[in-house]
């Protein structure tokens, strides 16, 4: 009997065993038919690890940063790419002045109607409008970019991230890590001046880039260049300084309320240890006459 | 358990008036006052109250997202970031409601997997089991559902694989399929129909909670040693005594909950779910929510034909079969004795079987490749074992280690053997009723 025992829980132990060693071994595993020139698991490079003003527990945006990377997406990356749940009036919290966002606004013309007179026009914009798509629609999106309409770029910084994978996805969890999206929009931008290797074949119309998620190459041309958007601030005027300017841009246009969210977190926290400290005296008293 | 009640009289005048027209106050006392609970439970029974709390905290949340949703399927996403950008607080009470179903969860197989460890399953309690059970599965099609209610990419191809398993069961499978869908694909009357079914699977779930503590409160709870409540000595009182500690079990899995809401909100989620639902893209590996995935990781590990049955049924059947599995565990389980501490191998076993469901949760996120399949499979095998081998089996074979006379035996004893650290407790514990 006792054998029978030791035999089914040792055939657990080896399973356990046996899963380990093959998860060990998943690195080779997985690399069959995979080699350098002919990458089977992307993206190739792992994206940057930045440091961000918003990460953290006490983290904020910089001010100075989002209007950065606001002119590099106004500049640069909206001739191709929408923002369509952004509104001109959220721009106050890059620190615009109301006059200044009426400004803003008023850059941009809005196809609006039908008037009194049942017709469509057109009209400066409004601080509740919100930013223009560059095309007509998807479809007109997709003829002019070679089949794929470029993603709207409102929750881009949200909706990018490489998985992590054992274990560092349990370390994320105390050092709170949330900035896949933007390290991977940062990399991604400065990582098209990099060579492939010997003997890897690049789609014609494609672009080498070993940060992008999906493939070797991607269709979107390198979008930036050094000294392509005049900054008025005095910041490095870089591929590298554009592409964490704007990263940072598209994070706060994913995630606007960040910095309130930390800010309520921290005394919510602060409360609940309290609380819990008083809960955890109020039990040992209330428990101190009864063994158990 | 249940002697001794009814015999409470309220003290006030207006309180004996409600209690002799409706014995609300009574019940009320009877329940959450005066009710006996054993003295020795620890901190693992705290998830009972912890996951009431969530529910109706669930439900709060969601009625007032409910309020700012549209169930449509060219509305629903921008919907939900309206929510998350315009209406006040809106973004704390969708990462809340969001993060509360992950929460939910994680406090429910710490529930089910007390159950497993100290035999709360067996007689008397097999209905309360089996209600819990059906909790569970509740929880399962509401927490599905909801998922797909921001209609993103991992909402639309989530609900089009699973809803995709339907169609393995033979003859009447389609017919499942389109009923669930109200078409030929995930569409606006999916959407429509999954947003009314979780708005009305929470309050079913009420329902069966409500029979789940009706039941508990016949059979008295099950406690660490397994023993049967003897005496008065045994027990202490639900208020103060196991009110604090709940409180304080809430207290700190609410603080857990909270660093996840305001620093990790998106941590347990996808983020191929912010971008808008899109039915000719499918995107790269389709992954259900994280307390699926021991079942996803299941159901594709059956990559064989059985017989007549094709891989594709045999998943389902594996992946139901598995769930299956809890609904039997009164029955498997043919040990007398409940608590795994008294059970050297069941205890060994019942650690493998947690650290299988933990492999296969994690199988479950990885692509069904290589390797990870015959893992998968491997893991399955032992999943099943364990219910269908190692419960009966053990019951019969293993010598179980002696069992205390009482609760207040083994509480004294345990209280001896950890020292001089509670001294004041030790020596006071055997006049002190509860």
């Amino acid at each position: 009997m006792k054998k029978l025992l030791v035999s089914l829980a040792a055939a657990g132990l080896v399973l356990a065993g046996a899963a380990a060693v093959i998860a060990q071994e998943q690195e080779p595993a997985k690399t069959e038919g995979h080699s350098e020139a002919n990458p089977t698991h992307f993206p190739i490079k792992e994206p940057k690890e930045m440091n961000w003003s918003f990460a953290g527990p006490f983290g904020t945006y910089d001010k100075a940063q989002l209007q950065r990377g606001l002119k590099v997406y106004k500049e640069v990356c909206s001739a191709c790419h929408s923002m369509n749940l952004v509104a001109f009036r959220t721009l106050a919290d890059l620190g615009y002045s109301e006059a200044q966002v009426k400004a803003f606004a008023a850059e941009y013309t809005i196809h609006d109607g039908p008037n009194d007179d049942g017709d469509m026009f057109d009209r400066p914009g409004k601080p509740s409008d919100y930013f223009t798509p560059p095309f007509a629609n998807e479809q007109a999106a997709a003829a002019s970019n070679g089949g794929a309409a470029p993603p709207d770029m409102s929750l881009l910084a949200k909706a990018r991230g490489v998985e992590r994978g054992f274990p560092r996805f349990i370390f994320d969890i105390f050092t709170q890590y949330q900035s896949g999206g933007p390290d991977y929009i940062h990399s991604l931008l400065t990582g098209y001046n990099e060579q492939p290797p010997a003997g890897m074949v690049i789609p014609e119309g494609t672009h080498y880039n070993p940060y992008f998620a999906n493939g070797v190459s991607l269709k979107m041309p390198p979008p930036l260049s050094d000294g392509q958007v005049t900054y008025d601030d005095g910041a490095p005027q870089t591929v590298d300084q554009y592409s964490q300017d704007v990263a940072a841009f598209l994070m706060w246009a994913a995630e606007p309320h960040l910095e309130e969210r930390k800010k309520t977190g921290f005394r919510v926290v602060i409360f609940m240890l309290l609380f819990g400290g008083l809960m955890y005296m109020t039990k040992r008293k209330v428990w101190s006459d009864v063994a158990h | 358990m249940s002697e001794g009640h009814s015999t409470y009289t309220p003290k006030t005048g207006i309180g004996r008036w409600f209690d002799a027209r409706l014995p609300l106050p009574r019940l009320v006392y009877d329940s959450f006052i005066a009710y006996p609970v054993p003295r020795n439970l620890n901190y693992a029974w705290t998830f009972g109250g912890i996951l009431s709390i969530m529910l109706v905290a669930q439900i709060l949340t969601g009625i007032v997202l409910a309020m700012h949703y549209s169930d449509t399927t060219g509305l629903a996403f921008d919907s939900v970031e309206k929510i998350m950008r315009d209406v006040n607080n809106g973004w704390l009470l969708r990462y809340l409601h969001s993060n509360g179903a992950s929460f939910f969860f994680i406090a429910v197989y710490v529930h089910i997997f007390r159950g497993l460890y100290y035999g709360s399953y067996k007689a008397p309690r097999e209905l309360l089991w089996i209600l819990g059970c059906i909790i569970y599965l509740l929880m399962m099609a509401t927490g599905f559902m909801g998922y797909v209610l921001p209609w993103g990419q991992m909402s639309f191809w989530g609900a089009t694989v699973i809803t995709g398993f339907f169609t393995a069961i033979p003859l009447v499978g389609d017919w499942i399929q389109q009923l669930l869908l109200g078409g030929f694909a995930v569409d606006n009357p999916t959407l429509n129909r999954f947003f009314a079914l979780h708005y009305l699977l929470p309050f079913m779930i009420a329902g069966v909670v409500v029979l789940h503590v009706w039941a508990l409160h016949v059979t008295g709870q099950n406690n660490p040693t397994g023993i049967d409540v003897k005496s008065k000595t045994d027990t202490v009182a639900f208020t103060p005594y196991a009110t604090i500690k709940d409180a304080l079990g809430m207290v700190v899995f609410l603080l857990v909950f909270a660093y996840f809401v305001f620093y990790l909100p998106n941590y347990l989620g996808h983020p191929d779910n912010y971008t808008v639902a899109n039915p000719l893209k499918t995107p790269a590996h389709i992954v259900p929510e994280w307390y699926f995935l021991p079942f996803y990781a299941i159901l594709r590990a059956i990559t064989f034909n059985i017989g007549p049955i094709n891989s594709k049924l045999g998943g389902v059947l594996a992946m139901f079969g598995a769930i299956a599995m809890l609904f039997l565990v009164p029955w498997l389980d043919t040990s007398k004795v409940r608590s795994a501490v008294y059970r050297p191998w069941y205890k060994l076993f019942f650690w493998l079987f947690l650290a299988d469901a933990v492999f296969l949760g994690w199988l479950g996120s990885r692509p069904a490749e290589g390797s990870y399949v015959l893992m998968a499979q491997l893991a399955t095998l032992f999943y099943f074992a364990f219910f269908l081998i190692a419960m009966p089996v053990l019951g019969l074979i293993e010598t179980p280690r002696r069992l205390p006379n009482s609760i207040t035996e083994a509480v004294l004893e345990k209280n001896k053997g950890s020292g001089s650290g509670h001294p004041a407790g030790a020596t006071a514990a055997p006049e002190t009723k509860g």
